[in-house]
């Protein structure tokens, strides 16, 4: 069979203030019709950039391709000019995109988006167009196609949306599919389903796939080619079989570990203990619909206990709850009804004053690294805060205790004085941690710590964490939509489906004989 | 959306009321009188005059009976325009400056939007630094230099366009509008730039171009929509400011507009036309400050959902 793109020796350099950066350097690689190429590395390896690259898709300034070549369709995509490009983009390679929360305009309806690509490459009329759409929404597996083609993005979920874009995508019947990421925003139960799709439509239309990666485990079931990429350069490829069973590289091996797997190596049987760190009874927190005015239980009669020392996970998809739960155990959120007992008092009705002395010993881990940190402070202030806002540090100690706290989740010393953009998610990551286990806290709630993160970093900051719960003897509440993650680091587990937890237990129990089928689909969508 | 229109309405009935209940009083505390400087008036006919205009009451009572009348529509009669009534003087004046005011932000909107948009798209470059300059340059300037500025230049040195009036000579409305509307499209122009850009760099854009979409589209569908909510929600602001501003144009350019009215009437103590204008100008000001509100909030289809207004 003949290849349908064939790349080689793409380079692309980023011409910054700071010098040249080589985001792509002398990467070559070759999909065939049919076949589904996968191209897996951590952030800044350039596996996008050198998809982006072909496309003339690369912000240039400051982005230049120094060389290479890309035939595609008999011809050499980085020769073609920008009238050219335009022509293949949506027409012949179509691509999907990591965030489906951003990637689709807002203020355009979903058909409007759909039916451009038909539009503008096929000169189709626009009830043509409107009628090939209804029908791809369909394949796509929208239950309502009529009315999805009406509404606005924001009316979906992460899941639906990326449906969308895959229709969207696919609707001038593209030959090449790239698909950057797009299953890495998404709930994992959402994943396996956006999975299936792609491998199902790549089957079906027999089209060509270049799907772009940081996780090893997501492509495994999808690729029939791999290539791994570091600091721009492919470090090995092969068919999919001989990567994942004889792998040859340090790195390939090193992502292959990064997969969570296994079980936590010292999990306790804590059951048996007597008096739990924390205690929740019956909670409820209800928010009003916007729409209707109704009350919607996001947290629905909850109770649970956690011991000292403990780590519970709590697992469940996007809008189980969760979330909610967490911050209302911190009363960030404000419950309904039921109490919350913190080391045997009761702070379910303290007033704000008479919470703070609490806050110190009960703190929260975020989601995003990104946002969850103050641009302006440097993280010298970042970690001191706390530590001046309880009043437990002054003076010297105050910056033996920042540098101490640097130390304990493995930062340089010298880094203090520095913003959090001048680091990655990774590091961010260990500010948002420091700054949470400053307090020298009992209970941390950690709320999707590792989501926003690459497998390789994920793997690092979750060793980082069992060895602070273990060094601080902390109690965690660790929520995660993810099993696999849960499981490497939790003692118990709470599953959680719309503000009910439908099972709980120990770790391994759950794992190996889960007993609600809500638990086994989670379990059956881990990659 | 019937709702959200209601509350907003009734928020602004105080605010009218206070600006009514401020204006009447500091008039009054002004020194000078409607009368004072009409020296020949016999000390009988001053007192007939000001009992006529209820100035003899005590200043409570004449406020109790302004906010009457203000209740029925009726504005009450012009102290120096005798027999005309403040209603019938602003019904002659409104309509010039609101034309002024039209032309002024349709070529705010217009020069303002363009040079903007046009700026974002090539940010840090040529296309970028001279819009933004002029634009630097035209919010520095304030109008009552601008104006005898373009009038020096076009009026006076080419003999392009006349130099004052309004309808009487042809081509004489340019210059006032343009120069009324020049700060404005300064601010849009910054405005829109910074809206462009910020959507410019969206993930959507970005799938917009691999739809392979023309960079025009691109830019006019995809990217104008959310690029110019900043312009929209500016539109209410401007307003006030192109009102308050008209009165500076109407003066330098001779031009006979409800700002040259309100001016008069300050100079002459003249209180009810003074109050009368205020309240008018405020209730357009809070009129056009909702309808700028609704109008960015009904372009972001997640509030206008919000809004109720897809039903």
């Amino acid at each position: 069979m003949t290849a349908l793109l064939e790349v080689k020796n793409l380079t692309t350099y980023f011409h910054t203030r700071n010098g040249v950066v080589k985001a792509v350097d002398d990467v070559s690689f070759t999909v065939k019709s049919g076949e589904t190429l996968a191209i897996v590395g951590e952030s800044g390896s350039g596996k996008s950039v050198s998809c982006y690259s072909m496309l003339g898709l690369i912000p240039s300034p400051p982005g230049r391709i120094e060389a290479g070549e890309a035939w595609f369709d008999g011809r050499d995509l980085l020769k073609a000019s920008q009238a050219e490009l335009r022509q293949i983009r949506g027409s012949k390679i179509a691509m999907i995109f990591q965030d489906p929360m951003t990637s689709l305009n807002p203020y355009l309806t979903v058909g409007e988006q759909l039916i451009e690509p038909l539009i503008f490459h096929h000169k189709l009329s626009r009830a043509e167009a409107a009628e090939k759409a209804r029908s791809l929404l369909q394949e796509v597996g929208i239950r309502d196609p009529e009315k999805t083609y009406h509404a606005w993005p924001h009316e979906f979920s992460g899941g639906m949306r990326q449906r969308v874009m895959i229709a969207m995508a696919l609707i001038a019947e593209p030959k090449l599919l790239i698909a950057d990421e797009p299953t890495t925003a998404l709930d994992v139960t959402i994943q396996k389903q956006i999975l299936e799709l792609v491998k199902e439509i790549q089957q079906h239309r027999d089209i060509g796939v270049i799907f772009i990666s940081h996780d090893l485990a997501v492509v495994k079931d999808l690729a029939d080619q791999v290539v791994v990429m570091k600091t721009g350069r492919v470090v090995e490829r092969g068919d999919a079989p001989s990567i994942f069973n004889c792998p040859d590289h340090d790195y390939t091996k090193k992502l292959l570990a990064a997969i969570p797997a296994g079980s936590k190596a010292s999990a306790h049987d804590t059951a048996q203990m007597s008096h739990p760190l924390l205690s929740v009874n019956n909670l409820v927190t209800t928010f009003a619909d916007r729409h209707s005015g109704d009350r919607f239980k996001a947290v629905d009669d909850i109770s649970f206990e956690l011991q000292r020392g403990e780590i519970l996970g709590l697992v469940g998809e996007s809008g189980s709850g969760k979330s909610t739960l967490g911050r209302s155990v911190l009363k960030l959120a404000q419950s309904d009804s039921g109490s919350i007992v913190f080391d045997g008092e009761e702070i379910q009705d303290l007033t704000a004053k008479a919470m703070r002395p609490y806050r110190r010993r009960m703190q929260m881990i975020f989601q995003d690294p990104y946002a969850s940190l103050n641009p302006r402070m440097t993280i010298y202030d970042t970690l001191a805060e706390p530590l001046v806002l309880h009043d437990l540090a002054k003076g010297p100690q105050l910056n033996k205790a920042v540098l101490e706290l640097m130390d304990d989740v493995g930062l340089a010393r010298a880094y203090v004085r520095k913003y959090p953009h001048e680091f990655s998610g990774g590091q961010r990551q260990r500010i948002a941690i420091g700054r949470a286990i400053a307090t020298k806290p009992e209970l941390v709630i950690a709320d999707e710590p590792v989501s926003a993160l690459d497998v390789t970093i994920q793997k690092q900051i979750l060793e980082l964490i069992l060895h602070l719960v273990d060094k601080h003897h902390l109690s965690m509440l660790f929520i995660s939509h993810d099993l696999a993650v849960v499981r490497v680091l939790c003692d118990r587990v709470m599953v959680m489906k719309q503000g009910r937890v439908v099972e709980s237990g120990l770790m391994e129990s759950v794992w190996s004989s889960p007993q609600h089928d809500y638990t086994e689909a989670l379990l059956k969508a881990a990659p | 959306m019937l709702n959200f229109i209601l509350s907003r309405s009734m928020q602004s009935i105080p605010v009218i009321f206070v600006v009514i209940t401020i204006t009447f009083f500091l008039v009054r505390f002004a020194p000078g009188g409607p009368f004072d400087d009409e020296k020949s008036v016999e000390p009988e006919v001053k007192a007939a005059l000001e009992a006529q205009y209820r100035l003899d009451q005590p200043l409570f009572s004449q406020y109790a009976a302004y906010l009457g009348d203000l209740a029925q529509g009726d504005l009450g009669p012009s102290f120096k325009y005798p027999g005309r009534s403040v209603n019938e003087l602003i019904a002659t004046g409104f309509p010039v400056t609101a034309e002024l005011g039209l032309y002024a932000i349709l070529i705010a909107l217009c020069i303002g939007g363009i040079s903007g948009v046009v700026a974002a798209l090539k940010p840090n470059t040529a296309q970028d630094y001279v819009p933004m300059s002029l634009a630097m340059l035209g919010i520095c300037m304030p109008t009552f230099l601008l104006g005898p500025l373009l009038i020096l230049v076009f009026g006076i040195w080419l003999e392009w366009l006349p130099v004052s009036g309004w309808g009487d000579l042809p081509g004489d409305k340019i210059l006032p509008s343009f120069t009324l509307g020049a700060a404005y499209a300064a601010y849009v122009a910054r405005l829109s730039r910074g809206g462009m850009l910020e959507v410019m760099s969206q993930d959507y854009i970005r799938t917009a171009r691999a739809k392979g979409l023309p960079e025009r589209v691109v830019v006019l569908k995809h990217g104008l929509r959310g690029g110019m909510i900043p312009v929209v929600a500016y539109l209410g602001p401007a307003f006030a400011g192109i009102l308050s501003g008209s009165f500076v144009i109407e003066t330098i350019f001779q031009i006979h507009g409800l700002g040259r009215f309100y001016v008069q009437a300050a100079f002459n103590r003249d209180y009810t036309m003074i109050l009368g204008c205020t309240v008018f100008l405020a209730t357009l000001i809070v009129v056009f400050n909702l309808l700028s509100d609704l109008l960015a909030a009904w372009m972001n289809p997640r509030l206008r959902s919000q809004l109720g207004g897809n039903q």
